[in-house]
């Protein structure tokens, strides 16, 4: 045991005085909402740090839909998970087609279209909300949970595309040449050579494209508005409608709300971190 | 070259289906898929607002609209000094987060779940934090000076802090996650050989670091002012855009005239933007489609 130096010591205290405020800022809003979570009613408004009778109770009435504002908890919770796999699924298929084919097939124009879907990704999503609401009414798919799934795969395909194609770039031209050599179609070549060796990539753009349909506010509440085919974001977003809400299970059922992201994100995190933050921002 | 080419071009060409390969075709079928979803989802409702743009008057009405004006001055606060605050501070813990410390890298893992949790639920509990009536905030306020708390949100100065704020509070961990990429992949031994000269921390970050970096730094900034345009959340789920729509930014603005059934004014509000976004999109393309 040697004992560390003054300067050693420093350096720690200098870390640690980084770190301490970084840990607290990140953590005080959702300590915050478990601590509603666990609090009863006058705890939760009494401004307690820790709640003086620490309870379950909430998540009983949540998942009992025992409040007015929840008594569709189960079937919005089921909405945002259909819509959030059917968004992903989706996403997944027509990202990883277009993929090969512009990157594998060098399709035609397959640049161009590339520029296109990379030009949609750069605008901002909240400003191609207001037309594409029109559109989908236009379309007679408003309330209709396509229009959600078809508008989350709008905004997740670009970045999907771009990421795929980067992967699928570095993949050797010797692999397609040798399998075509052994007579494989085109179709047997995407099957059992491309899918497999992109694997690592398809796993991050699927939970990409899932966790984006399942987090996504603004589009759910302009094109969904019945109270049983909203998602939970939205009817989180309803509870503001009164001013005596609820608050502590408005925080519970954003807490439940918000674990399976989480553990989402955190069970694929060696993807997502290695697949998207690479492709994010190319230095 | 002469024989090869002789009679090939006299020949008028085939029909397409004919020139293609069989690869090529399977090219154009799988790609027919997005370009329908493009066609149907973006090229359609672009040209179709852009067409309910088009009268003159609704840029009149714009001009003449003060929360118009108030919303635009939002965002351009909200981009040039939020968006250079996070990205300064997502910078500097770049560099703390890629010491080599088993706590640290605890640290980071718990550092990123704003970033992996969605922001509904989070900023929610942030504007409760922040009722002046039963807020954790003013109740600490108040046990500790005996004075009443601020009525934050009620502030459209603080209010738009506070959105800002929130918006670093969500996104600084994505942002520093990618310049701790940045930083990791700066050559070691630059900095034992500085370290070797007696190099101060500053000379270390201003000749090694920083030059490396200047690149990414710069993209990250343009691609989070673009992006930044488009948080709709931060500022809508905060304050409404209140208090009487002193907090709006273009993106809960055009929504704002959405709902009021104002869609032309809505789509003009988008129009107006533009000659923020595109040349910033340009600028993003040219550097990321090569």
């Amino acid at each position: 045991m040697k004992l560390p130096t003054l300067r050693e010591v420093g350096n720690e205290a200098k870390l640690l005085l980084i770190g301490i405020p970084v840990f607290i800022w990140t953590m005080i809003p959702i300590y915050h909402m478990f601590l509603f979570a666990i609090s009863p009613k006058e705890d939760a408004f009494s401004g307690k740090l820790w709640p003086d009778h620490p309870t379950l109770h909430n998540f009983h009435i949540v998942f009992y839909q025992e409040h007015y504002f929840l008594r569709d908890f189960w079937i919005q919770f089921w909405n945002s998970t259909v819509i959030a796999l059917a968004a992903g699924g989706l996403t997944l298929f027509i990202a990883t087609a277009a993929a090969f084919s512009i990157s594998r097939l060098k399709v035609p124009g397959g640049r161009w279209v590339m520029n296109l879907a990379l030009f949609t990704y750069f605008i901002p999503a909240a400003f191609l909300a207001v037309p594409m609401y029109r559109t989908m009414g236009n379309y007679g798919l408003l309330n209709n949970h396509w229009s959600l799934i078809l508008a989350m795969v709008t905004i997740a395909s670009p970045y999907a595309i771009w990421v795929l194609k980067q992967a699928s770039d570095k993949l050797p031209v010797e692999l397609d040449e040798a399998a075509v050599m052994d007579g494989a179609t085109t179709l047997q070549l995407f099957r059992l050579v491309y899918l497999p060796l992109m694997m690592p990539s398809l796993v991050a753009i699927g939970t990409y494209a899932v966790l984006l349909a399942w987090n996504e506010y603004l589009y759910a509440f302009l094109l969904l508005s019945k109270d049983t085919n909203i998602t939970l974001p939205v009817a989180l977003g309803n509870f503001l409608a009164a001013d005596d809400s609820p608050w502590e299970l408005l925080m519970t059922t954003g807490f439940i709300y918000a674990l399976p992201p989480a553990a989402v994100y955190y069970a694929f995190k060696r993807y997502m971190v290695g697949g998207l933050t690479a492709g994010a921002v190319k230095s | 070259m002469a024989i090869t080419l002789s009679g090939d071009q006299a020949i008028p060409a085939p029909p397409l289906s004919s020139r293609l390969t069989p690869a090529q075709v399977w090219g154009i079928v799988l790609l027919a898929p997005y370009l329908l979803v493009f066609l149907a989802f973006v090229v359609y409702p672009v040209c179709y607002g852009l067409w309910l743009a088009r009268a003159p008057a609704n840029y009149v009405a714009l001009y003449n609209d003060p929360i118009f004006a108030r919303a635009a001055v939002n965002t351009l606060i909200f981009l040039v000094i939020g968006i250079n605050i996070k990205m300064l501070i997502a910078l500097f813990l770049s560099g703390f987060f890629a010491q080599q410390r088993t706590w640290i890298k605890w640290l980071s893992v718990i550092f990123i779940l704003p970033w992996a949790v969605p922001s509904i639920p989070t900023i929610l509990s942030v504007r409760f934090m922040l009722n002046p009536e039963w807020g954790v905030i003013n109740h600490l306020i108040f046990s500790f000076t005996g004075d009443d708390g601020p009525n934050w949100l009620n502030d459209p100065t603080v209010a738009l802090t506070m959105a800002i704020g929130v918006h670093i509070w969500k996104s600084l961990p994505f942002w520093t996650l990618i310049l701790i990429t940045g930083r990791l992949a700066i050559p070691h031994d630059l900095f034992e050989a500085a370290e070797v000269d007696g190099a101060s921390w500053w000379q270390k970050f201003r000749f090694i670091t920083w030059p490396s970096m200047q690149t990414l730094y710069v993209t990250c900034t343009l691609l989070s002012m673009i992006w930044t345009l488009g948080d709709f959340n931060s500022v809508y789920l905060l304050t409404g855009g209140g208090p009487a729509d002193l907090t709006h930014v273009l993106s809960t603005l055009g929504i704002r005239y959405l709902r009021l059934d104002q869609l032309s004014l809505a789509m003009a509000s988008i129009v107006v933007a533009m000659p923020l976004v595109l040349p910033l999109v340009y600028f993003m393309m040219k550097r990321l489609s090569r």
